[in-house]
């Protein structure tokens, strides 16, 4: 801890913080998070559900994993060269701009971890964990949410494939707190079949994801059977939503913000529409339906919409049993980016869809829209059950997970942080 | 009546420094202060963001962004502002004017200020 210089008095009780930067220490970029732990849910279990650390930086032992030889070397050549942690991916502009030129200094986390032992990014995963109060949190690959889109659909099952045997074989073994949504290719729907029997039994699989922002009707009836197989499973089904700057309604949008508050709750909207209007539900009644990151403001907007529509022209939703609204307070929301301005509205929007069972905290963490478990204990309408629900105990009974606590102590954590920032 | 906290004066740092280098961020005791030196005025604000308590004082200091307009009320695309400077927070961006401690979209979100003053060369605050 560095000691301010030049100072007559005080000295020992005052000391400088420094800048916090994609350098920092997790830990100390999050010691507020930390306090507000020890001040407000250091007791509460706490399992975030969306996170993605940086695997950008391991992106080469993705890429090792190819179980295709010649994409294999194509995708090491692109490594070494100009391509670097986005070879073989089809990288939008809009990921650049994701810190606003530096503005949002932990943004593009290279996580200092000389000296430590194990894998980096378990490393720097259990700090992040640490730092917020996390019993559990689920991991998922940033730079591969576009991945649908991709010309190649090769290109996305081998990386589909890669990564799911780096997380399971090289991630989640190292730490039991780290839990994975299988990637599934959704492009080629027999792959993720196959990926689903493969996979199905698997301890630190908790569930299945498909990336949202593609151009695939869900209710096609190529997935059906892998559908069956996920519902078999009783493991539950996430939809990861994300943005497409290419996509030519967002190509119309000229800053970042635009295009991101819109296409993220634009792809899962179009996803539930088709799920509920074509009767998946009653087609796949115990298939759990997770929606993640598109916050929560569309949700009583799409409710309203197709409640309207579907009560003028039946004839076009002929397998509902029940108004939309109604399927959809039966299916998972995750909470980031909760829209938090207006409280009247989000207290609404919460009661809208059942918040207190339906709704699943997470991080989101290190992007820079990441929300803090406080978002949801600071919230003063919530009642202390629906509190903890939310942080955990809705995902331990959705996922299956024990609710024995897995987390130090945040004031072990405060003392055991470099301090420096 | 109620118990109310005796305020403290803490010597966080030297004039002549904070001119230097405008910004320096310290722990006074378990207290987080950011310590501003620009347009020759001192300013001290906690270093607890009102978006979601982080560490607003620890981010970038920047120019203030402003849209420029040109000829026919045209856009003449984005511009930094020639004197006005910014607090970034670096936990999700929020800004705030480094003299008045208001968010540019929206003046009701602002910074907490700490009580600063200088004497003999000294930046104290009393918190
Ligand atoms: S806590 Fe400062 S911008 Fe969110």
């Amino acid at each position: 801890m560095s000691q301010m210089t030049g100072l007559k008095s005080d000295e020992g009780l005052v000391r400088e913080l420094a800048e916090i930067s994609g350098r920092t220490d997790t830990r100390d970029v999050l010691a507020h998070a930390t306090k507000q732990a020890k001040e407000k849910f250091d007791d509460y279990f706490i399992v975030d559900i969306d996170a993605h650390v940086s695997e950008d930086q391991f992106w080469g032992e993705v890429l090792e994993l190819i179980d295709n030889d010649v994409w294999k070397q194509i995708g090491m050549d692109q490594f070494d060269k100009f391509a670097g942690n986005n070879a073989l991916l089809n990288i939008s502009p809009g990921l650049s701009h994701q810190s606003v030129g530096g503005r949002i200094g932990h943004q593009g986390r290279k996580e200092p971890v000389e000296g430590t032992e194990g894998h980096p990014f378990v490393t720097a995963a259990k700090r992040g964990m640490d730092a917020m109060g996390l019993d559990y949190q689920v991991v998922f690959p940033s730079a591969m949410l576009l991945l649908g889109m991709h010309p190649q659909e090769e290109i996305e099952v081998v990386l589909g494939r890669a990564f799911n045997r780096w997380l399971t074989e090289v991630i989640l073994p190292k730490n039991p707190r780290l839990k994975g949504m299988l990637y599934l290719p959704y492009n080629t729907p027999e792959v993720c079949e196959e990926l689903v029997e493969k996979y199905a039994d698997h301890p630190g699989i908790i569930g299945y994801t498909v990336c949202s922002t593609r151009n695939n009707p869900v209710h096609s009836d190529v997935y059906t059977r892998l559908y069956s197989l996920i519902e078999e499973s009783g493991k539950p089904l996430a939809f990861h939503s994300g943005y497409h700057w290419g996509d030519p309604s967002f190509a119309q949008l000229n800053r970042f913000l635009s295009m991101h508050a819109l296409s993220f709750t634009h792809y899962n909207q179009i996803h539930v529409t088709n799920w509920i209007i074509n009767a998946m539900p009653e087609r796949f009644p115990k298939i759990k339906m997770i929606w993640v990151e598109s916050g929560l403001a569309w949700i009583p907007f799409l409710m309203q919409r197709l409640d309207h529509e579907v009560l003028m022209r039946p004839s076009e939703a002929p397998g509902l049993t029940k108004l939309p609204s109604e399927y959809m307070k039966e299916m998972y929301y995750s909470t980031q980016p909760m829209e938090r301005n207006n409280m009247e509205l989000l207290e609404a929007t919460m009661k809208a869809f059942n918040a207190e069972t339906q709704l699943l905290y997470s991080s989101d963490w290190p992007h820079w829209d990441w929300d803090s478990p406080s978002t949801i204990t600071d919230l003063p309408f919530l009642s202390e059950q629906a509190k903890r629900n939310i942080l955990g105990l809705n995902a331990a009974r959705v996922f299956n997970l024990p609710t024995d606590r897995m987390k130090p102590s945040a004031e072990q954590v405060l003392q055991e942080r470099p301090g420096i920032s | 009546m109620s118990a109310t906290k005796q305020k403290r004066d803490f010597v966080v740092a030297q004039l002549e420094d904070l001119k230097e280098r405008e910004r320096i961020v310290v722990d006074a005791d378990g207290t987080e202060v950011g310590l501003y030196f620009y347009a020759d005025k001192v300013r001290a604000w906690s270093n607890v963001c009102p978006h979601s308590g982080g560490p607003v004082c620890q981010g970038k200091m920047m120019p203030r962004t402003v849209q420029l307009v040109v000829g026919d009320r045209k856009s003449g695309g984005p511009g930094f502002h020639p004197t006005d400077r910014n607090i970034v927070c670096p936990w999700h961006g929020f800004e705030f004017d480094v003299l008045t401690g208001k968010h540019p979209a929206d003046q009701r979100v602002g910074l907490r200020s700490v009580p600063v003053r200088v004497e003999d060369g000294e930046v104290i605050i009393s918190i």
